[in-house]
């Protein structure tokens, strides 16, 4: 006995009635590939998530079909993901004092008190 | 397309001493603070199980919510409604595609999921158990179902999991197509001939069971998730959600003068809340656990599919791919 489907389709393919409880015989895993997208030319390309593929070829043709299906795309990079190297995420305190170096920014410089103050003298 | 009713298992030692209590409170605390916790971070391992598990449960609720929808895409009325079609159904599979790099960021393989689901030991959607018998059902699921996804998506993608967040405002972009092209359908059916209302109606008695099944059971009777709601993995209550549907849908419905199959649904003056029929939530534990109309086609034609495929998949494997846990 097969399954009878209200898809033709899927009652010609004669699938069993009885359910099939065994485990996929051999379990294939291809690597993966992080995905940057850029939405126009002047934008940076930005991460937008990871996908599997057997190669850089494929993985380009499966991260257009799933990040760059609608709205703008000009450009789409991927990168194996064992390439990318980052910090590690208990290293944060690396971090810590950055926000802290105002002299490094444009706003640690306030010179219109002592201007107001020089030109009132 | 999907959001509700996840499953989750009985916790236990979820606050016992297995844990180490100053990463534990240290985890608590950023989540308390609405920080995200990523991948790498530490966390406990009830958590990363129960996120695996709902997450799962989610991606294969895509790929297998696909089915019901898939098999109209031949008979589609007219060329635009099939490349609507194909593309939303295109969309869910996508979704699938990303919840299961969610997912896999917690340490679980891709493969390994497809696994469990069609070996039986993870669930997806009850609501995919129910065919699709005409083109109306079609239109009903594309507007009402995903309707129902979009409020749990949108409450989950403010949830404390970073890879799952970034998922689902994705996805939750995509789904609003998905509502306003079933909305489209089911107008056009309603504000049509007489055959093509009662079709629409037809679909709605159908569907409208499985609909209210689809948060899930009553928060008088689910699994305690309090845990779960303190670490921001589930985001809201199944009553909540369910009730925020009907004030949202409810009377869209009511304005195509579609009659809904319940006749005790109405707004509730003084609680203001909508009082309902409630579910048959037997039929909704029969059916999950694999007695549904069509639990047996879904892993059955999901099962022919990953065999199909394997000569494929194996063909171009190479020899030295290791595979890698994704970043993100």
């Amino acid at each position: 006995m097969s399954i009878k489907s209200i898809d033709p389709r899927i009652t010609r393919e004669e699938l069993p009635e009885v359910p099939d409880n065994s485990p996929l015989k051999e379990i294939h895993h291809w690597q993966t590939y992080e995905v940057f997208h850029q939405a126009k030319t002047g934008d940076h390309h930005v991460h937008v998530g990871s996908l599997h593929a057997p190669n850089s070829e494929m993985a380009l043709i499966l991260a257009k079909e799933q990040y760059a299906r609608r709205y703008n795309c000009v450009n789409l990079w991927v990168v194996k993901t064992t390439d990318i190297f980052r910090t590690s995420n208990d290293e944060e305190e690396i971090f810590q004092t950055t926000p802290e170096k105002i002299y490094r920014e444009a706003g640690g410089y306030k010179v219109m008190d002592r201007i107001n103050k020089f030109k009132g003298k | 397309m999907y959001g509700g009713g996840y499953i989750f298992e009985e916790s236990k030692n979820t606050e016992s001493g297995t844990e180490d209590s100053v990463k534990l409170k240290n985890f608590e605390d950023r989540i308390a603070a609405g920080e995200k916790i990523e991948p790498a971070d530490w966390m406990p391992a009830e958590y990363r199980k129960q996120l695996i598990r709902m997450i799962e449960q989610h991606a294969h609720s895509e790929i297998i919510g696909a089915l019901p929808e898939g098999t109209w895409i031949t008979r589609a009325p007219g060329f635009r409604r099939k490349l609507a079609l194909m593309a939303k159904v295109q969309d869910e599979v996508g979704h699938a595609q990303l919840l299961y790099s969610a997912a896999e960021t917690l340490g679980k393989p891709r493969e390994d999921m497809i696994n469990d689901l069609i070996t039986g030991k993870s669930k997806y959607s009850n609501v995919f158990n129910y065919p699709a018998v005409t083109w109306a059902d079609t239109a009903v699921i594309a507007w009402l179902i995903d309707a129902g996804a979009i409020i749990n998506q949108v409450a989950n993608s403010k949830g404390s999991y970073g890879p799952y967040c970034r998922a689902l405002e994705r996805i939750c972009v995509e789904e609003s197509f998905h509502l306003k092209y079933g909305h489209d359908n089911v107008v056009f059916l309603a504000t049509g001939t007489p055959k093509q209302r009662e079709m629409v109606q037809e679909a709605l008695n159908r569907w409208w069971p499985p609909i209210m099944h689809f948060f899930g059971p009553s928060d008088k009777i689910s699994v305690h998730t309090e845990t779960l709601m303190r670490w921001k993995v589930k985001m809201a209550s199944n009553d909540d959600m369910r009730q925020k549907f009907l004030d949202m849908y409810v009377p869209k419905i009511w304005e195509l003068k579609l009659t809904i199959p319940d006749p005790k649904l109405k707004k509730n003056e003084e609680t203001g809340k909508w009082d309902y029929t409630e579910p048959d939530w037997d039929e909704f534990k029969r059916v999950i656990n694999g007695d549904g109309p069509c639990n047996k086609e879904r892993l059955a034609v999901r099962r022919r599919a990953e065999e199909k495929g394997e000569w494929v998949r194996k063909a171009l494997m190479r020899p030295d791919e290791r595979y890698t846990v994704p970043l993100s």
